[in-house]
């Protein structure tokens, strides 16, 4: 669902840049912010061992380091796997086909900010290596599937979670999120074309929606497996870690 | 849970990239298909040239080995950027885990 330039006016593309620019500012210092935060637990941690004097210092900084790596490994691998399975295009019905977006993936194992982050990366190569997207674009692009699709993505998941539990009702949930998550991408595209005056959104936004739900399907069938095979591995899934009650306390 | 064990996902990744690519279905995505249907499709217009345009790597013998090549690039240059964003956010720093930080 990559916008190239010329379906939306200039206008309307340099308000989603400015909108996009933001979000991603946003988001990488509140991963920087949820990041700092484990600095008082580790030393909460540390406390109930004799004192180290010198050495503690080292100790929490040796961890957190190495949580760090973790991490950074977490999100390129992320992105590399979502990047990848974009370019395999599986036949819809009547002559579309459909890829992975994968923004609720992103969030449900990196975390929403960092998932934006994610998308932003992945919309970026593709617009600048491979002219998949426009340039002028490139900012309705990430509002689409970084802003709506992850963000917003994961604001479902957190809502359909609600009252369920266990890796069932995890997995159901996370469905649920990936397919809504593309139909509402699709129906925001529409919007901005309609907006710009492409085409009019009476005619644009029902075909959008209606094409993308079973391209929304195959979204929420493609998430669902890869989350079930890391969790079955034992990937740490930031949607199933308690490290996620940083983002909850917002 | 060792650190590289992303990078199983990382291979995994490469070999979708690399390999899985090449049976893309060719057919219109969702938003090409209704540009078409609704006669808007001829709006676009491409600001430069791309550096891989179609995923497909310019210059190289057989479509096949082009496509590959350009899944592999992307995917490690996603990769790439990605952990070196990620070092830069979760760089620590002596500042960051001083006492009363």
């Amino acid at each position: 669902m990559h916008i190239p330039d010329g379906f939306i006016g200039d206008g309307t593309a340099v308000g989603l840049i400015g909108a996009a620019m933001a979000a991603v500012s946003v988001a990488f210092h509140k991963v920087r912010a949820s990041f700092l935060e484990k600095v008082p637990v580790l030393r909460m941690k540390l406390a109930t061992f004799p004192p180290l004097g010198e050495g503690e210092e080292m100790s929490i900084q040796s961890r957190l380091s190495d949580l760090g790596r973790r991490k950074a490994w977490r999100l390129a691998a992320v992105g590399a796997l979502i990047f990848a399975a974009q370019m395999v295009n599986f036949p819809v019905a009547h002559g579309t086909s459909g890829h992975l977006l994968g923004g609720v993936l992103a969030a449900l194992i990196a975390g929403p900010w960092e998932a934006l982050l994610v998308m932003s990366a992945i919309l970026g190569v593709q617009a600048v290596i491979f002219g998949d997207g426009g340039i002028v674009a490139l900012g309705a692009n990430v509002f689409n599937m970084g802003i709506v699709g992850a963000l917003g993505g994961w604001v479902l998941f957190r809502f359909f979670m609600r009252g369920r539990a266990g890796r069932r009702g995890f997995l159901e949930s996370a469905f649920a999120a990936a397919w809504i998550s593309v139909v509402l991408t699709s129906v925001v595209a529409a919007v901005e074309i309609a907006i710009s005056g492409t085409e009019p959104i009476g005619s644009v936004l029902p075909a959008m929606a209606l094409v993308h739900v079973p391209i929304g399907i195959m979204e929420g069938v493609i998430t669902v497996a890869v989350l079930s095979a890391l969790v079955r591995r034992g990937f740490p899934i930031a949607a199933l870690s308690k490290e996620m009650s940083s983002y909850e306390k917002e | 849970m060792k650190k590289n064990d992303w990078l199983i996902v990382l291979v995994v990744a490469l070999c979708v990239g690399g390999f899985l690519s090449f049976f893309a279905s060719s057919s219109p995505d969702g938003l090409e298909w209704v540009a078409e249907e609704q006669g808007f499709l001829d709006t676009a217009r491409a600001s430069f040239d791309a550096l891989i345009p179609d995923y497909v790597v310019p210059g190289i013998a057989g479509e096949r080995l082009a496509t590959s090549l350009a899944g592999i690039v992307g995917t490690l240059a996603v990769f790439g950027f990605l952990l070196g964003l990620g070092r830069l956010m979760y760089q620590v720093n002596d500042s960051d885990v001083s006492s009363g930080s």
